[in-house]
């Protein structure tokens, strides 16, 4: 159905820091709903810390981050390092909202797999999460 | 009626077969390919519009609007550092701002102090300016007059102890309470419907408002002590009629929460103003505002009889729609923010904001400022708009659209009272879905073209646009921290404890908690420390994920 994969595709949406503008990462829980995911939209206020055991408890495939105060540079590198604390090398970590366009291969270098821009289309992530979860 | 050529173009527009689809609004409202005057069949100018600045002041608040007074050019002047926002702020007025608005960053909006563990990595962030204590406020204010320019201060939750700030500030400059200009945003409402940035559950937040609002009105007439803002909500979503209508019931919300606490309503409803956002849709835009001035001023008059003229006035500040503005072809957005800021001076602005065109990648360049701000000026001293007061009154469309968004807003207020009024609408989480289906429904038509966006689902073309952007400051965070630090080393902790314990009974008591708070600034307690002892006592909100 989803090429080869049985499961259907778990996804968690979050915000992390003190940032409150949650309305793309309410916008992107729906659309990956609509798209046939299971969504746990954990919501704003997370840390590092709160966001990795999460997706640890729900064994999710992967990890959407929504910035939009100018904090990806400083929470990317804490959730990257959490992650493999925890031995989540299989899940995947997005993200998208507002900041430069320059900063964001060095987003992906930090270890964010993929990073959309403000106005990406859902096909495009939908797309790219269905070709890209980790088995 | 009878003229053949418009019964020709009528009959036209009845038959000519489109996607209707295509011709609604952002509200959603079906638009018609012609409007006559069947479409305000029980028009009467004196009820329904009346002269401008005459009730019900649907074509205005003032008799003569920019003919008499320009609407004021308010631009944000709020970065990082208190002393870096105070110089910016002065450079604004030198470049013709006649008021200005300073942002918070993400730590103190959200009642941190720079040293707060929460608060690492974010301290400066989102193009706010970090308050920990009177030192902040006093640098961001050294030097401005403040009895002439006008400050908003775009502050929610953290009101009380940013106005005791402010308060604290004027007296060191000898300035009279009763000649501070200014307004304070302090709007909780929306904070729980849509920008989020609340740390108490509403009520006793509400409690904390109403302090506010007594303590200005009996000391600064002349201070606007809460902004209502409907922005937010637009920015979270909420389509125009929706903005409309729920900064409406929130307005009401104050009048009725200020009249419940013993205060008469004409002496604090003509200080209450309002904050909108100027969308896309033109004349829609313009209906908002021509159909938010009646509702307000019927309802202040009739429902909670205000007797003074001032009170029925709606008194708004404008900023475009930063939520409009795309990554894609980033200077497109001076187009986007010149046709909106147009179409909020045509539907008679008090205050005016222009975004600048880089703020879907990062806080505004002062090249991209200084765009924006020319952008209102040219408006005003080019264009010839301002030349006559309220151009559209008595078109047909504007009038039939101004009617719409009132009787839908109608529907709206009917819909939250039976929820049980505003707050019980916020604990039932009926706004948070609402605006979360808006802007899902949104995403959805550009997404499948139904809503286009140039350069973004239409027109697209390949080649990336390089803009000059801001860099923020590394070390600023550092310095911020440091500087707090010495402060909180140099000062008399046993006064300190002395002036938290007495914040913390007045919170537990019922008294206007304004006059401890100015004493705890002034004894350099810090905001982080003073909202920590709210939050002991009142406890945190934390809102169901509702999307």
């Amino acid at each position: 159905m989803i090429k080869g994969k049985k499961k259907k595709i778990k996804a968690l949406v979050t915000k992390v820091g003190l940032d409150g503008h949650d309305r793309g990462a309410k916008v992107v829980a729906s659309m990956l709903k609509e798209a046939g995911m299971e969504v746990i939209y954990l919501g704003m206020y997370q840390m590092p810390e709160n966001i990795v055991k999460a997706a640890l408890d729900e064994d999710v495939d992967v990890i959407g981050l929504s910035y939009l105060s100018g904090e990806h540079l400083i929470f990317t590198p804490l959730i990257v390092e959490e992650m493999k604390k925890n031995g989540l090398d299989n899940v995947l970590l997005v993200a998208g909202g507002t900041f430069p366009a320059e900063d964001i291969p060095i987003m992906e270098e930090m270890g964010i797999d993929k990073v959309f821009r403000a106005g990406s289309l859902t096909e495009s992530f939908v797309e790219y999460i269905r070709d890209n979860v980790k088995e | 009626m009878n003229n053949p050529d418009y019964m020709e173009a009528k009959k036209y527009g009845e038959d000519i077969s489109l996607d209707e689809e295509l011709y609604r609004n952002l509200s959603g409202f079906h638009i018609k390919s012609l409007y006559g005057p069947e479409d305000i069949p029980k028009f009467d100018y004196g009820t329904d519009l009346g002269l401008p600045g005459e009730y019900p002041f649907t074509r205005g608040i003032y008799r003569t609007m920019y003919r008499g007074k320009p609407w004021t050019i308010r631009q944000l002047g709020s970065l990082g550092s208190p002393s870096e926002a105070n110089r910016r702020i002065r450079q604004l007025i030198q470049m013709g701002s006649t008021g200005v608005s300073i942002c918070l960053d993400m730590p103190t909006i959200m009642g941190r102090d720079s040293d707060d563990p929460m608060s690492e990595g974010e301290v400066g962030s989102c193009g706010g300016v970090a308050i920990d204590s009177l030192e902040d406020m006093r640098n961001l204010l050294e030097g401005l007059p403040l009895d002439e320019i006008s400050i908003n201060f775009v502050s929610n939750s953290q009101s009380p102890v940013i106005l005791a700030m402010f308060v604290a500030v004027a007296g060191e400059q000898g300035i009279p309470l009763a000649k501070l200009n200014g307004t304070m945003q302090n709007d909780i409402l929306k904070e729980y419907q849509a920008q989020k940035s609340y740390y108490f559950p509403p009520r006793p937040s509400m409690r904390l408002t109403i302090d506010t609002l007594r303590f200005c009105s009996e000391n600064m007439p002349l201070f606007n002590p809460i902004s209502i803002s409907g922005y937010h909500l637009a920015s979270a979503g909420a389509t125009p009629v929706q903005e409309l209508a729920f900064t409406l019931a929130n307005g009401f919300t104050y009048i009725e929460e200020g009249i419940k606490a013993g205060l008469s309503v004409d002496s604090f409803a003509p200080r209450l103003s309002f904050f909108f956002k100027a969308h896309n849709d033109f004349f829609e835009n313009i209906a908002k505002f021509r159909a938010a001035r009646r509702i307000w001023s019927r309802t202040i008059r009739e429902k909670y009889k205000a007797e003074d003229p001032r009170s029925w006035r709606f008194r708004v500040h404008t900023q475009t729609s930063g939520s409009s503005l795309a990554a894609q072809e980033p200077e497109n957005n001076i187009m986007r923010v010149t046709i909106q800021a147009l179409s909020a001076v045509l539907a008679g602005t008090q205050s005016l904001h222009t975004n600048a065109f880089d703020e879907a990648f990062s806080i505004p360049t002062p090249r991209s400022e200084k765009l924006a701000l020319r952008a209102q000026q040219i408006i005003a001293r080019e264009s010839g708009v301002i030349n006559t007061v309220d151009p559209l009154g008595g078109s047909y469309y504007i009038e039939a659209l101004t009617n719409e968004m009132e009787s839908v807003s109608y529907e709206y207020f009917r819909e939250i009272e039976n929820l049980g009024g505003v707050i019980s609408a916020i604990e039932k989480g009926f706004y948070q879905s609402a605006i979360a289906d808006s802007a899902f429904k949104y995403q959805e038509e550009i997404e499948k073209k139904k809503r286009i966006v140039v350069g973004l689902n239409e027109f697209v073309t390949d080649e990336e646009m390089d803009i000059e952007l801001r860099e923020p400051d590394p070390e600023f965070e550092k310095q911020k921290v440091a500087d707090l630090t010495a402060l909180k080393k140099n000062r008399d902790l046993n006064v300190v404890k002395t002036c938290l314990s007495e914040v913390r009974q007045v919170i537990q008591g019922s008294d206007n908690v304004m006059p401890v708070l100015i004493k705890a600034v002034k004894s350099r307690v810090t905001l982080g420390e003073i909202i920590n002892v709210m939050r002991d006592i009142f406890g945190e909100f934390r809102e169901e994920s509702i999307y």
